[in-house]
């Protein structure tokens, strides 16, 4: 089993070589002047050449790519092309923010969904199943800005102002001090993700209703109660730890959307603003730590299955 | 490809073919409900424009004035009618995620019917190489080649379309190495048929199904990344009409003016939760292979 958790470990490494690749490739190392396409067509000689050494556009394109990587380990982002400040400074409260928006969210989510899919499983085929999954497909269906949007005109509008439709965030207060800033943001998230997550739990908890175990526990004559709670929750747990891990992984770019709507500071505005901006090292820098997270995650999703399910932890050697 | 589909029907598997499996569909409430939104909405997008009542830039009002005689539904940000923008910019999110599905889906199938039937390193080239294109959140990959190219509307097509193919190929390749498997495709490699005659005729049609349950959540996804995108500002440009892109720009005036953002919002939610339970609809009528996490 180690060695195949290894073999795992060895192919995220390696998905993250490639993953710098493409975004080296993407944003530097595309046929055509960087420096130029940053610019714009009137861009007076001098500005291109400046532009030019600073991103090392002379240099081979193997070398640009090594000194590039190699600062990005040492934590040197660069300087943004927009306001010139360090990257690293620019985007290191948001990083904090964006990484409280996604706990508030998974906070919610994952008991939530934990227990609408149980309820649904244990009383499956009967009405209060029948309109959760319904909800649900309605609700996995919808992109996130419009369930954002949907909750703006709803709670943040003249109609009913209960929340902020635009995050407004003090100096100097902690996040987690005016957490009504980020109360609709983290909402509109955990509509996105709960669909999956409960779908899920629904699916893994009917078949283990079904076992034999369960069937036996019954017959025992034990409470209903116990008999989902303790004997067949327990079981049913391991494919909602992957669907977790994977839906935190969605989240990665999630934020991206959501932070738009609401104008919330986190990375995913500040990539929205990068694109925009044609902000050269932020874009590298967010999309690079995204990517990262997301093929962490992803890599989590998959030991957490193999560690959890018993059938694979001994059968695969 | 008619000549040689009975040999394909022959294998069992598809019982009645997809016209069974479409009147079996048809049977649910849900994906008649579904059809139902979106004929509505694929109609407004398609057929508005003749029925807008003013030209899409011209300004007929005070901006963010409000429902009138004039524009019942109000004006925009600029002052421009809200039911002529309304009813003009629907084919543009259409014709996008159209196009970006049936593009990601075709190279989807390629690369994953190539790497079911190849086997061997070629078959770990492929697969590799789509668990890169899977390393980033679709959103964040398509932002990724804005940055660098612009926002250009043949780009955003591809990048969405190459978002979707690795996710294609994985359910292409899962479903193709058991048909692969069977005694008729057997057959035909021994008759010595060209490898593509095989994927192309015998292999392809006995996906049919999950393949089709796949385009419809690829659609689904679709509809919602086009909108995003052009919500986000990256889409279509003004003065263009188009859903996404007024929902941005009309948003600083909801209070006063909700309906230039309620109406697009309102079209984009139901054609994606429409296409949904189309696609559920299908899923399930095709049992046994209906899955739709993404």
């Amino acid at each position: 089993m180690i060695a195949i958790l290894l073999r795992r470990l060895g192919l995220g490494a390696v998905t993250l070589f490639f993953v710098s690749l493409l975004v080296f490739g993407t944003t530097q190392a595309l046929p055509g002047d960087a420096a130029q396409a940053i610019l714009g067509k009137e861009a007076t000689p001098a500005r291109l050449a400046a532009l030019r050494e600073r991103l090392h556009l002379d240099e081979p394109v193997w070398q640009q790519y090594g000194k590039w990587l190699a600062n990005m380990a040492r934590g040197d982002l660069g300087r943004s092309l927009a306001t010139e400040e360090p990257v690293s400074q620019l985007i290191a409260g948001r990083v904090g923010n964006s990484g409280f928006l996604v706990a508030l969210s998974a906070l919610i989510a994952i008991p939530l969904s934990l227990a609408l899919g149980v309820i649904s499983a244990a009383r499956r085929d009967q009405a209060i199943d029948h309109a959760l999954t319904t909800g649900a497909l309605v609700l996995a269906a919808l992109p996130e800005f419009v369930i954002g949007i949907a909750l703006i005109l709803v709670f943040a509008t003249d109609l009913v102002h209960l929340l902020p439709a635009v995050t407004l965030l003090a100096e100097g207060v902690p996040i987690w001090r005016q957490i009504d800033q980020a109360i609709l943001p983290a909402v509109t998230l955990d509509l996105a993700v709960i669909p999956y997550m409960s779908r899920i739990m629904r699916a893994s908890m009917i078949e283990v209703l079904e076992s034999d175990y369960v069937q036996m526990a019954r017959l025992k004559g034990l409470s209903p109660r116990r008999v989902i709670l303790r004997h067949a929750l327990p079981n049913a747990l391991v494919p909602f730890v992957q669907v977790t891990a994977l839906q935190l992984a969605w989240l990665a770019g999630g934020v991206v959307v959501v932070e738009f709507v609401f104008r919330y500071p986190g990375i995913g505005a500040a990539l929205v603003d990068g694109v925009a901006n044609r902000d050269l090292p932020v874009v590298q820098a967010l999309t690079l730590m995204v990517g990262g997270i997301y093929v962490l995650l992803n890599m989590v999703a998959d030991m957490a299955t193999i560690l959890l399910t018993p059938r694979l932890r001994t059968a695969l050697r | 490809m008619t000549a040689i589909a009975p040999a394909a029907a022959g294998s069992g598997a598809e019982q009645g073919g997809s016209s069974g499996l479409f009147r079996r569909a048809f049977s649910f409430t849900r994906t008649r409900v579904g059809l139902a939104i979106v004929a509505l909405i694929a109609a407004i997008a398609l057929f508005g424009p003749f029925f807008a009542p003013h030209p899409p830039t011209a300004f007929v009002a005070p901006p963010y004035a409000g429902p009138s005689s004039v524009a019942i539904f109000g004006a925009d940000n600029l002052g421009r009618d809200v039911l002529t923008r309304f009813l003009c910019g629907g084919r543009s999110v259409l014709a996008l995620s159209l196009a970006s599905t049936v593009l990601g889906l075709a190279g989807g199938i390629l690369v994953g019917l190539v790497a079911a039937y190849a086997r061997g390193w070629l078959d770990e080239l492929l697969m590799r190489a789509m668990d890169v294109l899977l390393a980033f959140p679709q959103i964040v990959f398509v932002l990724l080649l804005v940055s660098s190219l612009g926002p250009q509307l043949w780009l955003i097509v591809l990048t969405v379309a190459a978002s979707h193919a690795p996710r294609v190929a994985r359910v292409t390749r899962g479903t193709a190495q058991e048909v692969i498997e069977r005694d008729f495709v057997l057959s035909a490699k021994a008759i010595g048929e060209p490898s593509w005659r095989i994927l192309g005729l015998e292999v392809l049609p006995n996906l049919s199904s999950p393949l089709l349950v796949e385009f419809g959540l690829r659609l689904t996804y679709s509809i919602g990344l086009i909108a995003a995108v052009s919500f986000m500002g990256f889409g279509l440009q003004p003065p263009a009409a188009d859903w996404g892109l007024m929902i941005n720009e009309n948003r600083i005036g909801i209070a006063i003016q909700p309906w230039p953002v309620l109406l697009p919002v309102a079209a984009i939610g139901l054609l994606t939760v429409g296409m949904n339970l189309i696609t559920d609809g299908i899923a399930r009528a095709a049992i046994g292979i209906g899955r739709s996490a993404p």
